[in-house]
């Protein structure tokens, strides 16, 4: 039997086709879509490299079956930068040196994003290290990351007054 | 993972007829049944999608002050509700200190309350363990029992229950609604997880096709706002699961303790509660000498289950910190950051 869902995928939209029921959105984004700027780390949920936004929300996409988000829109590394200028957690990853290796970057970008778009953390570092908590960075580049968090929300907020 | 067989009902009725079927496993946000089955523990032969089943995605104030919870309302979505988490502060508290962000904004309440123990025998497929294969026997006593319990636990399992929402829940005697091919019917969440006992592993029995359609808090559960914290002792800050958590909650009337709730977490295969601790706070001005009684009481006919000894001195220090936590009263900002055991005992950075 072959299953049918679509996904919008950073704004494109993509009917695929499934041999059975078991593809996470992880293997549906990285083998079928040809996206593979999420990355599979533990594939348990434990380690975030995996992290999209489902309908705005950040997910461990290894824990989502793909037939469970049918019809959902999907937000990944690749659609943030919009063409060469980069997202402004992509450049405060950059401006913070906020990654070593950058294995699990796609992960802790789109975290971020998340974690900004829910409003919780504010400026206190502490909250935003217990926000970032699903994202493991073996490279341990915590310290960076935290920074780049706070200095991201800071330009998304003025990029907020000088529009709004 | 096993091949298996997906369905998506449209309706309740549609869920538990498929959901009654022989090897069928219900899914809402899949952060517990998905990970089950790749490694091996869980193999359904049909797996029934209930994530878009209507209706049961509400937080509701009943006429009689109770507060009604669908299933199917996220983790994340329930600690920031403003009014659920200004009514029942410690719940919404014990919610943000479980798991990642990621799998607080999967995860839904239905699917927190149904969640297997985390013991690393049960989930791995090639040790004896009683609750993933009756009569095999339990390859966790003379193993590694850092985790394990140390109240409640039998020769037949050793194993805690894991979550950190079902703590005060079971303090404020939260109750399950239940539907399933023989109607519906409500179980109080303290009896939903059921013990060890000398030959049998406990844990969760719901009939084939029951499941989850909403828990209950009684009226009761809001006086408790004003002075209520959930505290979490784990191996790290962040992400991981309770070597010991404590829920304390207090109504304060003229300095005196009118009421109190004190459950444990990361202790037995349930959450724990002692009427006898309770009833001891009763009455009595808020202090560390009242606390501790009750606290020696909250552990009362504890033992190791192995190497864990430690858990019972830890569980009366955690029991009497979040009833100091408690009585210092609920922090003006909600959700708080969850309570570290390694912050003060008062002052900003546990209040924050």
């Amino acid at each position: 039997m072959t299953l049918s869902i679509t996904l919008v995928v950073n704004g494109d939209r993509h009917d695929v086709s499934l041999q059975d029921a078991r593809p996470t959105l992880l293997d549906v984004l990285r083998d079928r879509i040809g996206l593979t700027g999420t990355k599979k780390g533990c594939d348990r949920g434990q380690c975030g490299a995996c992290t999209v936004l489902v309908d705005g929300r950040r997910v461990n996409a290894c824990l989502s079956l793909a037939l469970t988000v049918d019809g959902a829109d999907i937000t990944t590394i690749e659609g943030l930068a919009t063409g060469d200028d980069l997202h402004p957690v992509q450049s405060a990853f950059v401006a913070c040196d906020g990654f070593q290796c950058g294995y699990c970057t796609p992960g802790q970008i789109m975290s971020a994003v998340g974690l900004i778009a829910e409003g919780d953390a504010g400026t206190d570092p502490e909250r935003i290290r217990e926000g970032m908590s699903g994202n493991i960075c073996r490279c341990a580049a915590y310290p960076g990351i935290t920074a780049a968090v706070l200095d991201a929300q800071a330009r998304l907020a003025d990029s907020e007054r000088t529009n709004g | 993972m096993n091949l298996f067989d997906y369905i998506r009902p449209a309706t309740l009725p549609e869920a538990i007829a498929a959901g009654a079927r022989p090897g069928a496993s219900y899914l809402a946000g899949g952060t517990a049944l998905l990970d089950l089955m790749k490694i091996g523990v869980a193999h359904p032969g049909q797996v029934v999608d209930i994530s878009r089943l209507p209706g049961l995605d509400r937080i509701e104030r009943l006429d009689d002050g109770a507060i009604r919870i669908g299933a199917l309302v996220r983790n994340a979505d329930l600690a920031r509700d403003p009014g659920f988490a200004a009514a029942c502060p410690a719940v919404a508290e014990a919610l943000l200190s479980g798991a990642s962000a990621q799998v607080r904004n999967a995860a839904t309440l239905a699917g927190n309350l149904m969640q297997h123990t985390r013991c690393a025998y049960f989930q791995d497929p090639h040790s004896a363990c009683n609750r993933r294969n009756a009569g095999a026997g339990c390859d966790a006593i003379g193993g590694e029992t850092r985790g394990h319990a140390v109240l409640g636990w039998s020769d037949a399992c050793i194993a805690t229950h894991p979550s950190d929402f079902a703590v005060p829940l079971v303090a404020l005697d939260a109750v399950v609604e239940i539907a399933g091919p023989d109607g519906p019917r409500d179980m109080p969440l303290a009896d939903f997880y059921a013990l060890p006992d000398a030959t049998t592993p406990g844990g969760v029995t719901l009939a084939p096709g029951e499941l989850i359609t909403a828990l209950r808090l009684p009226p009761e559960a809001a006086g408790f706002a004003a002075n209520a914290r959930y505290v979490k002792l784990r191996e790290r800050t962040s992400f991981a699961f309770a070597l010991v958590s404590a829920a304390a909650m207090l109504r304060i009337e003229d300095d005196r303790i009118a009421a109190a709730r004190v459950a444990l977490g990361g202790v037995a295969a349930r959450p724990w509660r002692s009427s006898a601790a309770e009833a001891a706070l009763i009455g009595a001005t808020p202090g560390t000498d009242i606390f501790e009684t009750a606290a020696d009481l909250m552990v009362k006919g504890a033992a190791a289950s192995g190497d864990n000894g430690f858990k019972i001195a830890l569980a009366r220090r955690i029991t009497t910190r979040a009833l100091t936590l408690a009585a210092a009263g609920t922090p003006a900002r909600m959700p708080a950051l969850p309570a570290s055991v390694f912050a003060p005992v008062t002052g900003t950075a546990s209040h924050a």
